[in-house]
């Protein structure tokens, strides 16, 4: 008799585990397709659209609308597969994936993230270049780590070293391309695989 | 009888055992979080949340957001161990029958 209700206890407890913090079990793969699309199209960057020494970007050129474009392209498709996995995961599941923890997930991530987002559109407009990708790793890094409340405590690190890099790159200019590769790209790549191994571990 | 000893009489109850498992896996949960995931009344949640603050295993924040007041949860270091010992507790009795 007893039994029965000690197993109750275990499932409810794995239910509500599960219900109310479901959404970092998706972030493996996910984190690993992103840093992906993040070195491609900075491969692409690199190879054809970053002018040589002696000239520069302008903020109208063709160059310019070039890059913001594969940045637009790498964001959009790093968040189709984030959400393209999660809805996979939860109809395997049965779950909803706009429960309540998404949308809070969601919110918390995107204030910081368009506050930045902003704020770097602002200093292009007024020729401010330099600290873009400084920038950018930073008001991810702090995205991530206001996400992270709703997670469980991993996406935290990550966060942490998004911004320790965007500081380090801050005050390393000249730099910035290659800072963006190793946090946007590296980092995601090696953060996806930790999870991801957990994951098939469990 | 040794494994019965183990039960934590403080998690042997449907709604506080769902306010820990909420939060062993949530750094912090408000108020209105936790009602609406467990699925209870306001006063209910209130006077459960006060036992386990009581025992030292949560840790309650109040704020205001504007003029509203907002409450949060933590689990204390303390409140996680004495879980996961009651969840191993609890495995061991089914394993045993």
């Amino acid at each position: 008799m007893e039994s029965k209700k000690y197993l109750e206890d275990i499932s409810q407890i794995k239910d509500l585990m599960n219900r109310s913090s479901r959404f970092i079990s998706l972030s493996g793969l996910s984190g690993i397709l992103a840093g992906t699309y993040a070195i491609v199209g900075a491969l692409v960057a690199y190879l054809y659209l970053i002018p040589q020494q002696e000239s520069y970007v302008t903020l109208h050129s063709w160059n310019f609308r070039m890059i913001m474009g594969i940045l637009v392209a790498v964001a959009i498709l790093s968040l189709v597969t984030a959400y393209l996995l999660t809805s996979k995961k939860a109809k395997k599941n049965n779950e909803k994936v706009w429960d309540e923890t998404t949308k809070r997930l969601l919110i918390n991530f995107l204030i910081p993230l368009a506050t930045g987002g902003i704020y770097i559109l602002i200093k292009l407009n007024s020729q401010h270049y330099g600290l873009t990708a400084s920038l950018m790793l930073i008001f991810y890094g702090l995205a991530l780590v206001n996400a992270s409340k709703y997670t469980i405590g991993k996406v935290r690190y990550l966060g942490y070293l998004q911004i320790v890099l965007g500081l380090i790159c801050a005050a390393m200019p000249g730099y910035g391309f290659w800072f963006w590769v190793l946090g946007f790209g590296l980092l995601h790549i090696i953060y996806g695989s930790l999870i991801y191994f957990k994951e098939e571990k469990a | 009888m040794g494994l019965i000893d183990n039960i934590n009489k403080l998690f042997d109850h449907r709604i506080r055992l769902g306010i820990m498992s909420i939060l062993m896996v949530n750094e912090e949960v408000d108020f209105n979080r936790l009602k609406e995931l467990l699925d209870v009344t306001d006063g209910n949640l209130a006077s459960h949340t006060k036992t386990l603050e009581k025992a030292e295993y949560i840790k309650i924040e109040k704020s205001f957001i504007g003029k509203k007041p907002n409450t949060r949860y933590k689990a204390t270091p303390g409140g996680k161990m004495a879980f996961k010992k009651h969840i191993e507790a609890l495995e061991q009795l089914i394993k045993k029958q």
